[in-house]
Protein backbone atom coordinates (compact mmCIF):
# COMPACT_ATOMS: atom_id res chain seq x y z
CA UNK A 1 0.00 0.00 0.00
CA UNK A 2 1.37 3.36 -1.01
CA UNK A 3 1.27 5.43 1.93
CA UNK A 4 2.01 8.95 2.65
CA UNK A 5 5.23 10.07 4.37
CA UNK A 6 6.39 12.11 7.29
CA UNK A 7 9.13 13.83 5.00
CA UNK A 8 10.27 16.41 7.45
CA UNK A 9 9.63 18.79 10.20
CA UNK A 10 11.01 21.76 11.94
CA UNK A 11 10.31 23.74 15.44
CA UNK A 12 10.87 26.44 16.53
CA UNK A 13 10.73 28.79 19.77
CA UNK A 14 10.50 32.77 19.36
CA UNK A 15 11.81 34.20 22.87
CA UNK A 16 9.71 37.15 23.56
CA UNK A 17 9.66 37.79 27.45
CA UNK A 18 8.84 42.07 26.16
CA UNK A 19 5.27 40.25 25.36
CA UNK A 20 4.54 38.12 28.74
CA UNK A 21 2.59 41.24 29.89
CA UNK A 22 0.32 40.65 26.90
CA UNK A 23 -0.73 36.96 27.70
CA UNK A 24 -3.87 36.78 28.45
CA UNK A 25 -3.59 35.79 32.37
CA UNK A 26 -1.00 38.01 33.03
CA UNK A 27 -2.98 41.49 31.04
CA UNK A 28 -5.96 40.72 33.83
CA UNK A 29 -3.64 40.33 36.38
CA UNK A 30 -1.99 43.89 35.65
CA UNK A 31 -4.95 45.26 35.22
CA UNK A 32 -6.09 45.12 38.51
CA UNK A 33 -2.87 45.58 40.32
CA UNK A 34 -0.65 47.23 38.01
CA UNK A 35 1.50 48.65 40.50
CA UNK A 36 2.67 45.11 42.25
CA UNK A 37 2.06 42.79 39.43
CA UNK A 38 4.47 44.26 36.65
CA UNK A 39 7.35 44.72 38.90
CA UNK A 40 7.11 41.22 40.11
CA UNK A 41 6.60 39.77 36.23
CA UNK A 42 9.49 41.75 34.93
CA UNK A 43 11.72 40.65 37.99
CA UNK A 44 11.36 37.01 37.02
CA UNK A 45 11.66 37.55 32.99
CA UNK A 46 14.69 35.49 31.63
CA UNK A 47 17.55 36.03 29.58
CA UNK A 48 18.00 34.81 25.94
CA UNK A 49 21.00 33.27 27.01
CA UNK A 50 18.96 31.35 30.08
CA UNK A 51 16.20 30.06 27.21
CA UNK A 52 18.43 28.61 25.42
CA UNK A 53 20.25 26.69 27.72
CA UNK A 54 16.98 25.23 29.33
CA UNK A 55 17.22 21.91 28.34
CA UNK A 56 13.60 21.29 26.88
CA UNK A 57 13.87 24.31 24.44
CA UNK A 58 16.98 21.98 23.35
CA UNK A 59 14.73 19.13 23.11
CA UNK A 60 12.04 20.87 21.43
CA UNK A 61 14.59 22.70 18.77
CA UNK A 62 16.45 18.77 18.39
CA UNK A 63 19.64 19.39 19.83
CA UNK A 64 18.53 16.63 22.93
CA UNK A 65 16.71 13.64 22.65
CA UNK A 66 13.40 13.89 25.29
CA UNK A 67 14.95 10.67 27.12
CA UNK A 68 17.46 12.23 28.33
CA UNK A 69 15.25 14.76 30.15
CA UNK A 70 15.60 11.69 32.48
CA UNK A 71 19.55 12.14 33.45
CA UNK A 72 18.75 15.83 33.99
CA UNK A 73 18.15 17.05 37.42
CA UNK A 74 15.03 19.40 37.91
CA UNK A 75 14.47 21.64 38.20
CA UNK A 76 15.41 22.04 34.70
CA UNK A 77 15.55 25.29 34.93
CA UNK A 78 18.66 25.60 37.66
CA UNK A 79 20.33 22.89 35.55
CA UNK A 80 20.98 25.18 32.34
CA UNK A 81 23.20 23.00 29.43
CA UNK A 82 26.20 24.47 28.98
CA UNK A 83 27.44 25.49 25.63
CA UNK A 84 23.84 25.40 24.18
CA UNK A 85 23.22 26.68 20.54
CA UNK A 86 20.13 28.63 19.58
CA UNK A 87 20.53 26.53 16.51
CA UNK A 88 19.27 23.37 16.47
CA UNK A 89 18.78 19.95 13.94
CA UNK A 90 14.98 21.09 13.67
CA UNK A 91 14.92 24.85 13.87
CA UNK A 92 16.18 27.60 16.34
CA UNK A 93 15.21 29.68 19.57
CA UNK A 94 14.80 33.44 17.84
CA UNK A 95 15.75 36.50 20.31
CA UNK A 96 13.23 39.03 20.57
CA UNK A 97 15.44 41.46 18.57
CA UNK A 98 15.15 39.18 15.47
CA UNK A 99 11.09 38.59 16.57
CA UNK A 100 10.04 42.60 16.37
CA UNK A 101 11.98 42.54 13.33
CA UNK A 102 9.87 39.63 11.84
CA UNK A 103 7.09 40.86 12.75
CA UNK A 104 7.33 44.47 10.70
CA UNK A 105 8.24 42.27 7.84
CA UNK A 106 4.97 40.00 8.45
CA UNK A 107 2.67 43.29 8.74
CA UNK A 108 0.80 44.54 5.39
CA UNK A 109 -1.04 46.98 7.18
CA UNK A 110 1.13 49.21 8.59
CA UNK A 111 0.24 48.23 12.13
CA UNK A 112 3.66 48.63 13.64
CA UNK A 113 5.36 51.66 14.28
CA UNK A 114 9.54 51.01 14.99
CA UNK A 115 10.73 53.30 16.56
CA UNK A 116 13.22 55.41 14.59
CA UNK A 117 16.42 55.10 17.21
CA UNK A 118 15.60 50.95 17.24
CA UNK A 119 15.26 50.38 13.79
CA UNK A 120 18.94 49.88 12.64
CA UNK A 121 19.63 47.87 15.51
CA UNK A 122 16.34 45.68 14.38
CA UNK A 123 16.67 45.53 11.05
CA UNK A 124 20.93 44.57 11.84
CA UNK A 125 19.76 41.81 13.71
CA UNK A 126 17.44 40.02 10.81
CA UNK A 127 20.16 41.28 8.30
CA UNK A 128 22.59 38.41 10.34
CA UNK A 129 20.26 35.30 10.02
CA UNK A 130 21.25 33.09 7.91
CA UNK A 131 16.83 32.44 6.65
CA UNK A 132 16.37 36.29 7.10
CA UNK A 133 19.70 37.84 5.30
CA UNK A 134 17.99 37.70 1.66
CA UNK A 135 14.53 39.51 2.57
CA UNK A 136 13.03 42.80 2.22
CA UNK A 137 14.19 44.29 5.07
CA UNK A 138 13.48 47.71 3.87
CA UNK A 139 9.74 47.05 4.89
CA UNK A 140 11.95 47.77 8.46
CA UNK A 141 12.99 51.46 7.76
CA UNK A 142 11.32 54.39 8.56
CA UNK A 143 10.88 54.52 12.01
CA UNK A 144 8.88 56.96 13.85
CA UNK A 145 9.57 59.64 16.68
CA UNK A 146 9.28 58.35 20.36
CA UNK A 147 6.55 61.11 20.60
CA UNK A 148 4.40 60.03 18.03
CA UNK A 149 4.43 56.48 19.24
CA UNK A 150 3.42 57.80 22.79
CA UNK A 151 0.96 60.22 21.32
CA UNK A 152 -1.04 57.38 19.54
CA UNK A 153 -0.57 54.86 22.80
CA UNK A 154 -2.09 57.50 25.42
CA UNK A 155 -4.71 58.79 22.54
CA UNK A 156 -5.22 55.85 20.33
CA UNK A 157 -5.25 52.68 22.33
CA UNK A 158 -2.08 51.73 20.58
CA UNK A 159 -0.20 49.16 22.83
CA UNK A 160 3.69 49.85 23.09
CA UNK A 161 6.09 47.44 22.19
CA UNK A 162 8.92 46.52 24.85
CA UNK A 163 12.51 45.31 24.41
CA UNK A 164 14.55 45.15 27.28
CA UNK A 165 11.85 47.52 29.25
CA UNK A 166 12.08 49.66 27.02
CA UNK A 167 9.82 51.07 24.36
CA UNK A 168 10.61 50.10 20.29
CA UNK A 169 7.59 50.90 18.88
CA UNK A 170 3.93 50.45 19.16
CA UNK A 171 0.76 48.02 17.80
CA UNK A 172 -2.58 50.25 16.39
CA UNK A 173 -5.61 48.92 16.54
CA UNK A 174 -7.48 48.68 12.53
CA UNK A 175 -10.96 50.19 13.29
CA UNK A 176 -12.07 52.33 15.97
CA UNK A 177 -15.47 50.27 16.90
CA UNK A 178 -14.15 46.40 15.82
CA UNK A 179 -13.08 43.93 18.89
CA UNK A 180 -11.41 41.69 16.76
CA UNK A 181 -9.21 44.49 15.12
CA UNK A 182 -7.73 45.79 18.76
CA UNK A 183 -4.58 46.07 18.88
CA UNK A 184 -4.21 43.45 21.20
CA UNK A 185 -6.04 40.53 19.02
CA UNK A 186 -4.19 42.34 15.95
CA UNK A 187 -0.76 41.41 17.74
CA UNK A 188 -1.40 37.92 18.98
CA UNK A 189 -2.70 37.27 15.04
CA UNK A 190 0.75 38.92 14.12
CA UNK A 191 2.72 37.16 16.59
CA UNK A 192 1.49 33.77 15.24
CA UNK A 193 1.66 34.71 11.27
CA UNK A 194 5.64 35.46 12.53
CA UNK A 195 6.19 32.07 14.13
CA UNK A 196 4.35 30.22 11.59
CA UNK A 197 6.65 31.69 8.88
CA UNK A 198 9.70 30.61 10.81
CA UNK A 199 8.96 27.09 11.40
CA UNK A 200 8.22 26.82 7.76
CA UNK A 201 11.19 28.47 6.26
CA UNK A 202 13.19 26.13 8.49
CA UNK A 203 10.85 23.52 6.87
CA UNK A 204 12.01 24.33 3.39
CA UNK A 205 15.43 24.32 3.95
CA UNK A 206 15.51 21.10 6.07
CA UNK A 207 13.63 19.40 3.51
CA UNK A 208 15.98 21.03 0.88
CA UNK A 209 13.15 21.76 -1.25
CA UNK A 210 12.08 24.96 -3.46
CA UNK A 211 9.16 27.15 -1.92
CA UNK A 212 7.02 26.99 -5.47
CA UNK A 213 6.86 22.93 -4.88
CA UNK A 214 4.50 22.89 -1.55
CA UNK A 215 0.72 22.94 -3.41
CA UNK A 216 -1.37 22.67 0.06
CA UNK A 217 -1.00 24.67 3.24
CA UNK A 218 -2.75 23.96 6.51
CA UNK A 219 -2.48 26.29 9.32
CA UNK A 220 -3.17 24.40 12.71
CA UNK A 221 -3.15 27.71 15.00
CA UNK A 222 -5.14 28.38 16.85
CA UNK A 223 -6.14 32.07 16.60
CA UNK A 224 -8.87 33.86 15.50
CA UNK A 225 -8.49 35.64 12.50
CA UNK A 226 -11.14 38.07 10.99
CA UNK A 227 -13.18 40.69 11.74
CA UNK A 228 -16.43 41.89 13.31
CA UNK A 229 -18.87 39.80 11.21
CA UNK A 230 -16.61 36.42 10.98
CA UNK A 231 -14.77 36.70 14.03
CA UNK A 232 -12.14 33.55 13.88
CA UNK A 233 -13.62 32.68 10.28
CA UNK A 234 -10.31 34.00 8.66
CA UNK A 235 -6.58 32.16 8.17
CA UNK A 236 -3.46 32.56 8.44
CA UNK A 237 -2.45 29.65 5.86
CA UNK A 238 -1.82 31.97 2.76
CA UNK A 239 -0.43 34.68 4.97
CA UNK A 240 1.83 32.16 6.19
CA UNK A 241 2.96 30.74 2.69
CA UNK A 242 3.08 34.30 0.80
CA UNK A 243 6.00 35.22 3.37
CA UNK A 244 8.11 32.22 2.24
CA UNK A 245 7.51 32.20 -0.99
CA UNK A 246 4.89 29.35 -1.89
CA UNK A 247 3.77 30.93 -5.25
CA UNK A 248 2.29 27.43 -5.97
CA UNK A 249 0.48 26.65 -2.85
CA UNK A 250 -3.18 27.48 -1.78
CA UNK A 251 -4.44 26.68 1.73
CA UNK A 252 -6.84 27.21 4.57
CA UNK A 253 -7.04 26.53 8.39
CA UNK A 254 -8.54 23.28 10.59
CA UNK A 255 -8.78 24.28 14.14
CA UNK A 256 -9.42 22.18 16.62
CA UNK A 257 -8.40 23.36 20.19
CA UNK A 258 -5.47 21.64 21.20
CA UNK A 259 -6.15 18.39 18.56
CA UNK A 260 -5.71 20.69 15.59
CA UNK A 261 -2.23 19.83 14.79
CA UNK A 262 -3.50 16.66 14.32
CA UNK A 263 -6.61 17.26 12.36
CA UNK A 264 -4.43 19.32 10.08
CA UNK A 265 -2.31 16.48 9.87
CA UNK A 266 -5.01 13.54 9.04
CA UNK A 267 -6.41 15.97 6.28
CA UNK A 268 -2.75 16.35 5.02
CA UNK A 269 -2.34 11.98 4.88
CA UNK A 270 -5.48 11.57 3.24
CA UNK A 271 -5.30 14.73 0.33
CA UNK A 272 -2.14 13.40 -0.33
CA UNK A 273 -2.77 9.82 -0.29
CA UNK A 274 -5.69 10.82 -2.93
CA UNK A 275 -3.28 12.22 -5.52
CA UNK A 276 -5.27 15.90 -5.17
CA UNK A 277 -2.10 17.41 -3.69
CA UNK A 278 1.31 16.34 -3.79
CA UNK A 279 3.19 18.38 -1.04
CA UNK A 280 1.43 19.79 2.10
CA UNK A 281 3.14 22.02 4.56
CA UNK A 282 1.15 21.42 7.73
CA UNK A 283 1.84 24.71 10.00
CA UNK A 284 1.44 26.11 13.08
CA UNK A 285 1.85 29.32 14.70
CA UNK A 286 2.31 30.10 18.73
CA UNK A 287 -0.39 31.46 20.72
CA UNK A 288 0.60 34.77 22.35
CA UNK A 289 -2.52 34.64 24.47
CA UNK A 290 -0.61 31.71 26.39
CA UNK A 291 2.29 33.40 27.74
CA UNK A 292 2.50 33.89 31.61
CA UNK A 293 -0.56 31.65 31.56
CA UNK A 294 0.87 30.47 34.71
CA UNK A 295 2.75 32.91 35.87
CA UNK A 296 1.42 33.18 39.41
CA UNK A 297 2.80 29.68 40.09
CA UNK A 298 5.87 30.38 39.16
CA UNK A 299 5.94 34.25 41.19
CA UNK A 300 4.84 31.95 44.17
CA UNK A 301 7.52 29.58 44.10
CA UNK A 302 10.34 31.78 43.13
CA UNK A 303 11.15 30.63 39.62
CA UNK A 304 11.35 32.41 36.38
CA UNK A 305 8.22 32.54 34.36
CA UNK A 306 8.67 29.93 31.64
CA UNK A 307 6.01 30.33 29.43
CA UNK A 308 8.39 33.23 27.49
CA UNK A 309 8.20 31.35 24.42
CA UNK A 310 6.00 31.24 21.67
CA UNK A 311 6.07 27.61 19.90
CA UNK A 312 5.96 27.08 16.01
CA UNK A 313 5.71 24.24 14.05
CA UNK A 314 5.91 22.78 10.81
CA UNK A 315 5.76 19.49 9.06
CA UNK A 316 5.97 18.34 5.26
CA UNK A 317 3.41 15.27 4.11
CA UNK A 318 4.58 13.93 0.93
CA UNK A 319 4.12 10.58 -1.06
CA UNK A 320 6.08 7.37 -0.53
CA UNK A 321 9.91 8.08 -0.87
CA UNK A 322 11.12 4.94 0.12
CA UNK A 323 12.80 5.83 3.17
CA UNK A 324 10.96 8.40 5.16
CA UNK A 325 8.21 7.12 8.13
CA UNK A 326 5.08 6.39 6.38
CA UNK A 327 1.84 7.08 8.43
CA UNK A 328 -0.52 3.79 8.78
CA UNK A 329 -3.25 4.91 7.30
CA UNK A 330 -5.48 2.22 9.23
CA UNK A 331 -4.26 3.50 12.49
CA UNK A 332 -6.43 6.59 12.67
CA UNK A 333 -7.70 6.65 16.22
CA UNK A 334 -10.72 8.94 16.92
CA UNK A 335 -13.01 10.14 19.98
CA UNK A 336 -16.63 9.77 18.72
CA UNK A 337 -19.16 12.09 19.69
CA UNK A 338 -20.62 8.61 21.35
CA UNK A 339 -17.36 7.37 22.40
CA UNK A 340 -18.53 9.54 26.47
CA UNK A 341 -15.93 11.18 28.19
CA UNK A 342 -14.58 9.31 31.10
CA UNK A 343 -10.99 9.08 31.02
CA UNK A 344 -10.80 5.07 29.85
CA UNK A 345 -13.23 5.72 27.17
CA UNK A 346 -11.73 8.51 25.61
CA UNK A 347 -7.65 6.58 25.90
CA UNK A 348 -9.71 3.42 24.84
CA UNK A 349 -10.74 5.23 21.25
CA UNK A 350 -7.71 6.84 20.64
CA UNK A 351 -5.44 4.08 21.88
CA UNK A 352 -6.84 0.36 21.98
CA UNK A 353 -9.24 0.96 18.97
CA UNK A 354 -6.72 1.47 15.91
CA UNK A 355 -4.40 -0.91 17.78
CA UNK A 356 -6.90 -3.82 17.68
CA UNK A 357 -8.04 -2.53 14.07
CA UNK A 358 -3.88 -2.95 12.99
CA UNK A 359 -4.01 -6.52 15.17
CA UNK A 360 -1.22 -4.60 17.39
CA UNK A 361 -0.67 -4.95 20.89
CA UNK A 362 -0.49 -2.08 23.35
CA UNK A 363 3.17 -3.39 23.51
CA UNK A 364 3.74 -3.18 20.35
CA UNK A 365 4.17 0.38 20.01
CA UNK A 366 7.88 1.42 21.03
CA UNK A 367 7.07 4.41 22.10
CA UNK A 368 4.23 6.95 22.66
CA UNK A 369 3.77 10.76 22.16
CA UNK A 370 1.06 12.30 24.15
CA UNK A 371 -0.19 15.73 25.45
CA UNK A 372 3.98 17.01 26.18
CA UNK A 373 3.73 19.72 28.23
CA UNK A 374 6.58 20.28 30.40
CA UNK A 375 5.20 19.79 33.58
CA UNK A 376 7.70 22.54 35.18
CA UNK A 377 5.45 24.68 33.57
CA UNK A 378 2.24 23.02 34.94
CA UNK A 379 3.29 21.13 38.72
CA UNK A 380 4.21 24.47 40.41
CA UNK A 381 0.58 26.26 38.74
CA UNK A 382 -1.22 23.00 40.46
CA UNK A 383 -1.89 21.72 36.97
CA UNK A 384 -0.09 18.25 37.11
CA UNK A 385 2.22 16.58 35.29
CA UNK A 386 0.11 16.19 32.14
CA UNK A 387 2.11 13.61 29.58
CA UNK A 388 2.73 11.45 32.92
CA UNK A 389 -0.91 11.35 33.55
CA UNK A 390 -1.54 10.45 30.16
CA UNK A 391 1.17 8.03 30.20
CA UNK A 392 -0.04 6.52 33.16
CA UNK A 393 -3.34 5.49 31.71
CA UNK A 394 -1.94 3.90 28.35
CA UNK A 395 -0.15 1.99 30.98
CA UNK A 396 -3.38 0.92 32.89
CA UNK A 397 -4.84 0.15 29.72
CA UNK A 398 -1.71 -2.67 29.16
CA UNK A 399 -2.59 -3.55 32.46
CA UNK A 400 -6.21 -4.45 32.18
CA UNK A 401 -5.45 -6.39 28.66
CA UNK A 402 -3.18 -8.37 30.79
CA UNK A 403 -0.26 -7.37 28.55
CA UNK A 404 1.56 -6.10 31.42
CA UNK A 405 1.20 -6.44 35.26
CA UNK A 406 0.77 -3.56 37.76
CA UNK A 407 3.85 -3.21 38.99
CA UNK A 408 5.30 -2.30 35.61
CA UNK A 409 3.28 0.63 35.26
CA UNK A 410 6.22 2.74 35.91
CA UNK A 411 8.84 0.69 33.74
CA UNK A 412 6.24 1.01 30.68
CA UNK A 413 5.95 4.80 31.25
CA UNK A 414 9.46 5.29 31.43
CA UNK A 415 10.32 3.03 28.48
CA UNK A 416 7.33 4.07 26.27
CA UNK A 417 6.64 7.83 27.03
CA UNK A 418 9.23 10.69 27.74
CA UNK A 419 9.00 13.77 30.04
CA UNK A 420 7.34 17.12 28.40
CA UNK A 421 9.33 19.51 26.72
CA UNK A 422 6.86 21.63 24.99
CA UNK A 423 6.04 24.91 25.46
CA UNK A 424 2.03 25.27 26.48
CA UNK A 425 0.87 26.63 23.74
CA UNK A 426 -2.53 24.48 22.93
CA UNK A 427 -1.96 22.84 19.46
CA UNK A 428 1.94 22.53 19.94
CA UNK A 429 2.54 20.41 22.69
CA UNK A 430 -0.32 17.91 21.10
CA UNK A 431 1.95 15.36 20.89
CA UNK A 432 3.90 16.43 17.57
CA UNK A 433 7.10 17.92 19.24
CA UNK A 434 7.71 13.67 19.24
CA UNK A 435 6.99 13.69 15.51
CA UNK A 436 10.69 14.76 14.25
CA UNK A 437 12.89 12.98 17.27
CA UNK A 438 10.35 9.65 16.15
CA UNK A 439 11.06 10.07 12.29
CA UNK A 440 15.25 10.08 12.97
CA UNK A 441 14.97 7.36 15.60
CA UNK A 442 12.69 5.17 13.06
CA UNK A 443 15.83 6.17 10.46
CA UNK A 444 18.22 5.41 13.03
CA UNK A 445 16.54 1.92 13.62
CA UNK A 446 16.15 2.64 17.59
CA UNK A 447 12.17 2.31 17.02
CA UNK A 448 10.15 0.76 14.64
CA UNK A 449 7.22 2.52 15.21
CA UNK A 450 5.56 5.52 17.17
CA UNK A 451 1.93 6.21 18.05
CA UNK A 452 0.60 9.98 18.34
CA UNK A 453 -2.26 10.86 20.57
CA UNK A 454 -3.72 14.27 21.37
CA UNK A 455 -6.27 15.26 23.21
CA UNK A 456 -8.77 18.14 22.90
CA UNK A 457 -11.07 20.14 25.74
CA UNK A 458 -14.12 21.28 23.09
CA UNK A 459 -16.04 22.60 26.37
CA UNK A 460 -13.45 25.90 26.39
CA UNK A 461 -15.88 27.30 24.10
CA UNK A 462 -19.08 27.05 25.94
CA UNK A 463 -20.68 24.84 22.95
CA UNK A 464 -20.84 21.64 24.27
CA UNK A 465 -19.81 19.63 27.02
CA UNK A 466 -18.00 17.20 24.55
CA UNK A 467 -14.06 15.83 25.12
CA UNK A 468 -11.88 15.29 22.03
CA UNK A 469 -8.78 13.69 20.46
CA UNK A 470 -7.29 12.14 17.52
CA UNK A 471 -4.49 9.39 17.15
CA UNK A 472 -2.31 8.01 14.31
CA UNK A 473 0.75 5.85 14.08
CA UNK A 474 4.01 5.77 11.99
CA UNK A 475 6.31 2.71 11.38
CA UNK A 476 9.23 2.37 9.40
CA UNK A 477 8.72 2.57 5.49
CA UNK A 478 9.39 -1.00 4.06
CA UNK A 479 11.82 0.80 1.81
CA UNK A 480 14.24 1.25 4.51
CA UNK A 481 17.70 0.09 4.20
CA UNK A 482 18.70 -1.08 7.57
CA UNK B 1 -8.74 24.92 40.82
CA UNK B 2 -11.02 27.15 38.46
CA UNK B 3 -12.73 29.79 39.68
CA UNK B 4 -16.16 28.17 37.96
CA UNK B 5 -15.71 24.93 40.67
CA UNK B 6 -15.05 27.58 43.59
CA UNK B 7 -18.33 28.81 42.44
CA UNK B 8 -19.83 26.06 43.01
CA UNK B 9 -18.64 24.41 46.16
CA UNK B 10 -19.21 28.25 47.87
CA UNK B 11 -23.04 28.12 46.75
CA UNK B 12 -23.61 24.82 47.79
CA UNK B 13 -21.66 26.19 51.46
CA UNK B 14 -23.79 28.99 51.60
CA UNK B 15 -27.40 27.40 50.63
CA UNK B 16 -26.55 24.11 52.81
CA UNK B 17 -24.12 25.49 55.53
CA UNK B 18 -21.04 23.28 55.82
CA UNK B 19 -22.14 20.92 58.72
CA UNK B 20 -23.00 18.18 56.27
CA UNK B 21 -20.95 18.55 53.51
CA UNK B 22 -18.32 16.51 52.18
CA UNK B 23 -16.29 17.16 49.15
CA UNK B 24 -15.05 14.40 47.06
CA UNK B 25 -12.15 14.84 45.02
CA UNK B 26 -11.07 12.95 42.02
CA UNK B 27 -7.96 13.75 39.84
CA UNK B 28 -5.64 11.37 39.54
CA UNK B 29 -2.19 13.58 39.77
CA UNK B 30 -1.42 13.93 43.93
CA UNK B 31 -0.26 17.82 43.44
CA UNK B 32 -3.55 18.58 41.77
CA UNK B 33 -5.60 16.90 44.60
CA UNK B 34 -4.00 18.85 47.56
CA UNK B 35 -4.53 21.71 45.80
CA UNK B 36 -8.12 21.09 45.37
CA UNK B 37 -7.98 19.90 48.58
CA UNK B 38 -6.60 23.03 50.45
CA UNK B 39 -8.88 25.22 48.53
CA UNK B 40 -12.29 23.90 49.63
CA UNK B 41 -10.46 23.89 52.92
CA UNK B 42 -7.99 26.42 53.59
CA UNK B 43 -9.03 28.64 50.62
CA UNK B 44 -7.92 29.36 47.36
CA UNK B 45 -4.13 29.66 47.54
CA UNK B 46 -3.55 31.73 44.41
CA UNK B 47 -6.23 34.27 45.59
CA UNK B 48 -7.55 34.64 43.08
CA UNK B 49 -11.43 32.61 42.53
CA UNK B 50 -14.01 33.17 44.75
CA UNK B 51 -12.66 31.01 48.05
CA UNK B 52 -9.88 33.22 47.97
CA UNK B 53 -9.54 34.29 52.03
CA UNK B 54 -12.00 32.14 52.15
CA UNK B 55 -11.86 29.04 54.58
CA UNK B 56 -14.67 26.55 54.35
CA UNK B 57 -12.98 24.09 56.07
CA UNK B 58 -14.78 20.97 54.85
CA UNK B 59 -13.88 17.86 54.65
CA UNK B 60 -12.38 16.59 51.70
CA UNK B 61 -11.72 13.05 50.92
CA UNK B 62 -10.24 11.13 47.40
CA UNK B 63 -12.80 9.21 45.12
CA UNK B 64 -9.65 6.37 45.96
CA UNK B 65 -9.32 6.48 49.44
CA UNK B 66 -11.45 3.32 51.31
CA UNK B 67 -13.88 5.29 52.81
CA UNK B 68 -15.44 7.09 49.46
CA UNK B 69 -14.95 3.14 48.13
CA UNK B 70 -17.06 1.50 51.12
CA UNK B 71 -19.75 4.06 50.58
CA UNK B 72 -20.29 2.98 46.70
CA UNK B 73 -21.82 0.09 45.25
CA UNK B 74 -18.76 -2.16 43.86
CA UNK B 75 -20.10 -1.76 40.38
CA UNK B 76 -20.92 1.67 39.70
CA UNK B 77 -17.23 1.90 41.33
CA UNK B 78 -15.69 -0.16 39.28
CA UNK B 79 -17.10 1.43 36.33
CA UNK B 80 -16.24 4.44 37.06
CA UNK B 81 -13.50 4.84 39.48
CA UNK B 82 -11.43 1.37 38.70
CA UNK B 83 -9.14 2.85 36.34
CA UNK B 84 -8.64 5.33 37.83
CA UNK B 85 -7.14 2.90 40.71
CA UNK B 86 -4.60 1.87 38.20
CA UNK B 87 -3.39 5.00 36.59
CA UNK B 88 -2.71 7.31 40.28
CA UNK B 89 -1.05 6.60 43.45
CA UNK B 90 -3.52 6.11 46.26
CA UNK B 91 -1.12 5.81 48.66
CA UNK B 92 0.06 8.77 48.33
CA UNK B 93 -3.14 10.58 47.75
CA UNK B 94 -4.14 8.98 50.92
CA UNK B 95 -1.47 10.81 52.77
CA UNK B 96 -1.95 13.70 51.77
CA UNK B 97 -5.63 13.50 52.63
CA UNK B 98 -5.00 12.13 55.82
CA UNK B 99 -2.73 15.08 56.83
CA UNK B 100 -5.31 17.38 55.16
CA UNK B 101 -8.19 16.71 57.69
CA UNK B 102 -5.36 16.39 60.59
CA UNK B 103 -5.26 20.31 59.88
CA UNK B 104 -8.56 20.98 60.07
CA UNK B 105 -9.27 19.09 63.19
CA UNK B 106 -6.18 20.23 64.60
CA UNK B 107 -5.04 23.63 63.65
Amino acid sequence: MQAPVIKACSYILTHVPGFVRYGSKPTREINDDAASVLPSIETHLRSFEDAVEYPPNQVFIGNLTPDRLNDIEQPWHRHPLQDASRYGKYGEIMPEEEVLGLLKLADDFDLIWLEKESVQMLKSALAAHPLWKDADLEKIDGGVDLAHISERIENQESLPLYHHGRVVGCMHRHHEQDENLRAQVLMENLMTKASGTLALRHLLKKADIQAGEIDLLLNCSEEAVGDRYNRGGGGLAKAIGEMCGCTSATGCDIKAFCVGSLYALVNAFALVKSGIFKKIAVVGGGSMAKLGMKFKGHLAKDMPILEDLLGGIAFLITDDDGKSPIVRLDSIGKHDIGSGSSQQSIMESLVLKPLDRMGMKIIDVDKYAVELQNPEVTVPAGSGNVPLANYRMIGALAVLRKEIQRAEIDRFVLERGMPGFSPTQGHIPAAVPFLGHAVDAIKRGEINNAMFVARGSLFLGRMTQLSDGLSFLIEKNPGQKD
Amino acid sequence: MDTEKQTIIKNLANEMGTEDLVVVIGAADPEVAQVTAETVTFGDPSFAGPLAGVSLRLPVYHILEPEVKEAIPPEVYAKQAGFMELVADAEEIGKIFREIRDKIENP
